[in-house]
């Protein structure tokens, strides 16, 4: 369209005038989508999320508008990336440790104070029998006081209408009265049914046979407490439970998401239905992490050395068919074994009972379990390990190796003597990075054990072979009680352990930039 | 060729060959068990390697077909496996563009401009790489029930949250990419700067063009990771036909429903052609995962 107007330039500048208006116009789309839902986060007192996206918004703008920020251009994309999906959720994570976010505290308090007060109550009071009659405009409900009788104006019914008037009659209304049976049959368009009197109350259903007057449940007062108009019973709003509580200590839910400060973090360490599973769930899950290391280091070292070998033929399909188990996808060989490993169909089963009459149960024995995991884990992890090593072990100038050949050393002082000191310092930053891994190998505990067997005595679901990472999905996802907040301050633990790690490594490999 | 052999090489030789073919017997055994596993008939069928009676049903099943067994009973395929194939495709194709796109800019930045604070976003990013996304889903999931709200299609529950969420694992690929940049003489560059081309034509027609092969290998570690990513999409997505292949496939392993043979050959038929891909670009990905990631 600019094009057009322009007092014909060069193709050249008009090229770029349509790269400029392109650019401008999705830029400004881009900005006016997001100021939209700043504007609606906002609205919706969702403060942190406005405040998230006006930070990126700003951020783009400034990055873009500003020609000094020119290289900032090719690396804003990718950062807010990582700042919008790893680092956001981290501080995110971590601020929900220090509240009570579950299911039963899961709204603000403002959305808490909506929902009740638009609960609504039926009277007992104020009730009527009633009698529906059909007339050629609609269904008409005639209602039967002790005093005087109403009629509602007719209704369709069928077609969704729901509400209408009712004015007192005394006679009959016209149409033809209808029996329980049709009343039966349209009970479920009945109960949406709302009928409004002169002064402005409504009724509603409250039986197959009767209406009845409908009171809102809470009424609130100025210091924000709320009276259930059916009890009798004033609510106050506590703010350190983030619940509504009376006198005598009743609790309405639901309640409201409020910051508990360090409870989340005391629980872990005071309650022992949490710290016993915790402390036991941490020990296995450092060991389970140090054992993959050590196996698969030493699998992959043993295979990476003999390929290195020289006398060695047929290289080409040992190698590949040694890093097949890197090939296949995690999520298939992982639920392979647990296939394979079933007590009663599993294949390993029936291997070792046709060897040996055995017939292990692999899920429901802790220790049994344990080394299934760990064998599972190696076949999947040592290929990874026997890669690296093989890429170290080539840097390594053979004449060493000669030298000690003519000093008559054997394999095993080889290896401890010329190759572990080598190639120890350029493997370690992957080693940590490995036990990293390993220490959050969420993947391999969901889909083969699922955490099971269970921890005997746990308030929140926690496994014998659960590590902290499933254990933390398992209480913020699995549980009925969706204790977010204490999932959150288990994670912001990890957290503090797995930044140490990269630190470490960090500093280990040296990384120049 | 060493110089200096001890007598015993001979045995050891051979005793190394034999303990390799053992081991991979061992290693090769679930994998050949489950390709024999989908050929039998049935769900809880025991046997030899070579099923007696091969059967196709598992795989009839698997390709989306209803099966008629020969007691002339109709079997109904129990999950949509092609559509779960066809979902992690979609996912992984889609962000992969997306990753490499985004990644490749960035890698060039940090390889060829100078700004400030550029040692220490690097090192940052590092570091963030290392956590695990696991471990903030209650966030991302809150992050996209808020989205949702706004914007339907990066809800939960729909395939462009899983997308955008993978982007956030970008740091690998910058670095990968970064690294072989700085292998790349910068002369060629300068000179067409010189020339009179701007920042963005000397990175688009002369940089691009010289890094294929590190594109290629970063586009394809990025789908194989998406298409293995199981915790975000595992709480992001819930309904079965949205579901992608690493979440679907437990469904068959359910105490209740267990359908090991239903499984074997949906793992066979979704497994083997990522497996292929791997091995044929092994060399490749092998070096990007060393080197990129960790060296620098």
């Amino acid at each position: 369209m600019i094009t057009e107007t322009l007092s014909s330039p060069g193709i050249e500048s008009r090229y770029f005038m349509f790269r400029a208006f392109l650019k401008w116009g999705a830029l400004a789309t881009l900005v006016g989508m997001s100021l939209y839902l700043i504007l609606a986060l906002y609205a919706q007192r969702e403060f942190v999320f406005a405040m998230l996206f006006l930070v990126l918004t700003a951020s783009a703008v400034m990055v873009f508008f500003n020609r000094k920020l020119y290289a900032h251009r090719y690396i804003f994309p990718a950062i807010a990336g990582m700042g919008l999906f790893v680092i956001f959720p981290l501080m995110y994570t971590i601020g929900i440790g220090f509240t009570n976010y579950s299911a039963s505290n899961l709204l603000s308090f403002g959305q808490v104070q909506e929902n009740l007060l638009s609960r609504t109550y039926q009277s007992e009071a104020v009730r009527y029998d009633y009698e529906l009659f059909k007339t050629n405009a609609g269904y008409i409900v005639h209602l039967k006081g002790k005093h005087q009788n109403l009629t509602s104006a007719p209704m369709e019914l069928e077609a969704g209408e729901t509400t209408a008037p009712v004015l007192p009659l005394s006679g009959q209304p016209r149409g033809e009265a209808l029996g329980i049976r049709d009343i039966i049959q349209l009970r479920e368009l009945l109960a949406q049914v709302t009928l409004i009197t002169e002064d402005g109350r409504e009724l509603s259903r409250a039986s197959l046979r009767s209406f009845a007057a409908i009171h809102p449940q809470f009424s609130q007062h100025d210091n924000g407490s709320l009276t259930d108009n059916q009890s009798g019973t004033t609510y106050f709003p506590d703010h350190e439970t983030g619940f509504y509580r009376s006198a005598d200590g009743e609790t309405l839910s639901p309640g409201w998401t409020v910051n508990i400060g360090w409870d989340n973090y005391l629980k872990v360490v005071s309650d022992p239905t949490i710290r016993g599973p915790f402390f036991q769930i941490f020990v296995w899950t450092l060991s389970f992490a140090v054992a993959t290391v050590i196996f698969t280091l030493a699998l992959g070292l043993l295979l990476a050395n003999l390929l290195q070998w020289d006398q060695i033929r047929g290289k080409g399909f040992y190698r590949t068919m040694l890093i097949l188990p890197y090939a296949v996808p995690a999520f298939i060989s992982i639920l392979v074994f647990k296939g394979l490993f079933n007590q009663n169909f599993g294949e390993i089963n029936l291997v070792l009972e046709g060897l040996f009459g055995l017939r292990p149960d692999w899920f429901s024995d802790p220790a049994l379990a344990r080394t299934m995991i760990l064998t599972v884990n190696t076949w999947l992890g040592y290929p990874y390990m026997m890669l690296l090593c093989m890429g170290l072990l080539q840097a390594i100038p053979r004449d060493l190796y000669e030298a000690s050949a003519m000093d008559g050393a054997g394999p095993i002082s080889n290896l401890f003597n010329i190759t572990l000191p080598l190639i120890i310092k350029p493997l370690m930053p992957l080693l940590i990075a490995s036990f990293a891994f390993n220490f959050n190998n969420f993947v391999l505990i969901a889909l083969l054990t699922g955490g099971a067997p269970d921890i005997i005595g746990a308030s929140t679901p926690a496994g014998t072979t659960d590590l902290l990472v499933s254990y933390t999905y398992r209480i913020a996802f699995q549980d009925s009680g969706q204790n977010f907040g204490l999932a959150a301050a288990i994670a912001t633990a990890i957290f503090l352990v797995v930044g140490a790690l990269s630190l470490v490594n960090l500093k280990l490999s040296k990384i120049k930039v | 060729m060493a110089m200096v052999q001890p007598r015993s090489t001979k045995y050891r030789v051979l005793a190394s060959h034999l303990g390799m073919l053992a081991f991979i017997a061992i290693v090769l055994f679930p994998l050949l068990m489950v390709i024999s596993i989908s050929f039998r008939s049935g769900n809880f069928a025991s046997g030899s390697l070579l099923p007696e009676n091969p059967s196709l049903e598992h795989w009839y099943l698997a390709l989306g077909l209803p099966y008629t067994g020969e007691d002339g009973i109709t079997t109904q395929p129990p999950f949509p496996v092609l559509l779960w194939l066809w979902n992690s495709i979609k996912v992984a194709v889609v962000s992969s563009v997306l990753i490499l796109a985004l990644s490749t800019t960035s890698a060039y930045a940090f390889a060829r401009m100078r700004f400030a604070g550029k040692g220490a976003v690097l090192k940052s990013m590092l570091i963030f790489q290392m956590f695990p996304p696991v471990l903030s889903l209650v966030a991302l999931y809150a992050l996209f029930d808020q989205i949702g709200n706004h914007v339907s299609w990066l809800g939960l529950n729909t395939h462009g949250a899983v997308i955008v969420a993978s982007l956030g694992g970008m740091a690998l690929h910058i670095w990968t990419i970064k690294g072989y940049f700085d292998s790349i003489d910068r002369s060629l560059e300068e000179a067409a700067i010189v020339d009179g081309a701007t920042t963005w034509q000397a990175f688009r027609y002369i940089l691009l063009p010289l890094s294929v092969p590190i594109l290629v290998v970063v586009f394809i570690l990025a789908f194989i990771m998406t298409i293995m990513e199981y915790p975000m999409a595992s709480v992001l997505l819930v309904d079965t036909d949205k579901l992608t292949l690493a979440v679907g496939a437990q469904q068959y392993l359910y105490e209740q429903n267990y359908l090991w043979g239903d499984f074997a050959a949906a793992a066979v038929l979704s497994g083997l052609p990522i497996t292929i891909i791997f091995l044929y670009c092994q060399k490749w990905i092998v070096g990007g995962l060393t080197a990129g990631g960790v060296k620098g």
